[in-house]
């Protein structure tokens, strides 16, 4: 049926990069999923158009939590259009929607593919990710 | 454990033999005899119960009444007027915080709701509360999910209207003394508001028994379709109270600036009536007198002892409540380290296993216990070792899944 926890994913839940504080970042946002309960607060920090640096605190279940991670691997560094259009291309997937060298385009992003086929957890893998595009958008 | 496969009187299990369904507690699974009284209205018994002048109308209304009969009898109720029909547990707990709480209640009253109530006999209350400026206060329990007498003398004041306990949590599974607490709390001159949602489908209740003033349950929790629930309330209660839906044949005589009212039980289902489900709880209530509460318990109670002795051997797993089995009456409510309930119920779900996850509509509950959520696996008599071996293989597997080298 599915099998979205990879060693990418298990990975990136246990020992997350990007989980701490980031103090003097330019914009903070809490996400919140009420019905599971995972609560993340993203930070970024944004100078010209380009994330120059990015980090998020908080709890929730291993999806919300590594989705997160990985899109902050992913959009470090990357301009704020760049990030927009990756947080495109991760909806797009996550609905099922995505060809293959989108995927690819989404890096270890794309070993989230499967939750497509698990309706109840998208919301979970696309906390950070909202969040992201919330906040640039 | 047992002669006979149970399973076999359920069509899903033919569809899905695959599958191992500890979610008993969310709903039952339906079997084929209620699934046939159902159709078997439909096809040979449909009009408008109570209303029609003609055979196939009077038909519609003996199955309708004749289900209210068998919910008197199964209950212990002393009349068919006790037995109001409703949607479900919830609508019931509405009806009787609407109807009796907005006729009763007052400034200043108390009421006392115990803090692992599920949602649907504590919102209500809130809300009332909040409404007529009561004051809502909670019964607190041991962590093994235990309330004492003792500390419900306490939280009672002269001003305590209405005590509201479920006979079963649905988080915990231990069996409140619902008979002691009615007992105390009759003495105090409190009404009694009983959630038998858990226990209704697993243990014998009588109300009479019990002393309860009023018992709320549903019928898809007792292999009963969704959509059909009951309300139980003594006669001199429901007879003071006004109605709580206005309609359609709940009224005895209507003007253009006022009615009566209809009696009981009518008086209390406005519209028409959910004949169909009515006969599907009739019939469940056949089938469950026909295999007899003392089988349902034994292999209730065998495979629950199973589940929590077997998951007792694996570290990392933390059962919500008490150590002892026989406090548990099929459900089983735990936490694994390190790995949140939504990732174990994928995790299962990918063995075919359906267990629960999340706060199981008991929030305050689990914030009194301080988790954010929980994973619940809940059994009914057609489960068999079969299942909880399946259950218990995917358990193993789930930290190691999740990247943990234990």
């Amino acid at each position: 049926m599915t099998n979205f926890y990879n060693e990418i994913l298990t990975d990136h839940n246990m020992h997350p990069v990007h989980k701490h504080e980031l103090s003097c970042c330019t914009c903070s946002r809490d996400g919140i999923n009420p019905s599971c309960g995972d609560e993340i607060t993203l930070n970024l920090n944004v100078e010209n158009g380009v994330i120059t640096d990015g980090s998020f605190t908080g709890s929730g279940c291993a999806v919300s939590q590594a989705s997160a991670d990985i899109m902050l691997d992913l959009v470090i560094g990357k301009s704020v259009e760049d990030a927009k259009h990756l947080h495109e291309l991760f909806v797009k997937m996550i609905h099922g929607d995505a060809c293959p060298a989108e995927i690819d385009e989404l890096e270890e992003a794309g070993a989230l593919a499967d939750i497509s086929h698990m309706p109840a957890r998208v919301k979970c893998a696309l906390l950070g990710w909202r969040t992201m595009a919330e906040m640039v958008g | 454990m047992s002669e006979h496969d149970y399973k076999r009187d359920f069509p899903v299990f033919e569809k899905y033999p695959d599958i191992a369904y500890l979610d008993n507690s969310a709903t039952t699974q339906k079997p084929q005899a209620v699934i046939d009284a159902v159709s078997r209205y439909y096809r040979e018994e449909n009009a408008n119960p109570l209303r029609g002048l003609y055979e196939l109308a009077v038909k519609a209304t003996d199955a309708y009444e004749n289900a209210r009969i068998a919910v008197r009898d199964f209950i212990g109720a002393a009349s068919e007027r006790e037995i109001i029909f409703t949607r479900n547990a919830s609508e019931s707990l509405n009806l009787i915080a609407y109807s009796w709480g907005r006729a009763n209640i007052r400034e200043n009253d108390e009421i006392l709701v115990t803090i692992s109530e599920h949602h649907s006999n504590f919102l209500p209350w809130q809300i009332l509360a909040n409404e007529k400026r009561a004051k809502l206060k909670f019964l607190k329990c041991s962590e093994t999910g235990e309330y004492t007498a003792e500390a419900l003398k306490k939280a009672l004041t002269p001003r305590t209207k209405l005590f509201a306990i479920a006979q079963i949590s649905n988080v915990f599974g231990r069996v409140n003394p619902i008979k002691e607490f009615a007992e105390i709390c009759r003495a105090n001159g409190t009404l009694i508001v009983c959630d038998g949602a858990q226990s209704v489908p697993h243990i014998p209740v009588d109300v009479r028994e019990l002393g309860v003033d009023f018992l709320a349950f549903s019928g898809h929790k007792m292999l009963a379709p969704m959509g059909i629930g009951v309300l139980y309330g003594r006669e001199e209660l429901l007879e003071e109270m006004p109605p709580f839906l206005y309609g359609g044949e709940m009224i005895e005589f209507v003007t253009l600036c006022g009615a009566t009212f209809a009696e009981l039980p009518h008086k209390f289902e406005a519209g028409t009536v959910n004949a169909g489900g009515a006969v599907g709880l009739h019939a469940a209530i056949d089938y469950i007198n026909a295999i007899g509460f003392n089988e349902i318990e034994r292999r209730e109670n065998e495979l629950t002892k199973l589940l929590v002795t077997e998951m007792q051997q694996v570290p990392h797993i933390n059962i919500v409540g008490s150590h002892d089995p026989d406090e548990h009456h099929g459900i089983v409510t735990f936490t694994i380290d390190d790995v949140h309930p939504h990732d174990i119920a994928a995790i299962f779900d990918e063995s075919g296993v359906c267990i629960r996850a999340g706060h199981h509509c008991a929030q305050p509950l689990h914030k009194y216990l301080g988790v954010q959520s929980t994973v619940r696996a809940s059994v009914a008599f057609y489960n068999d070792e079969n299942d909880v071996r399946r259950f218990m293989d995917c358990l193993k597997t789930i930290r190691r899944r999740m990247g943990y080298s234990d």
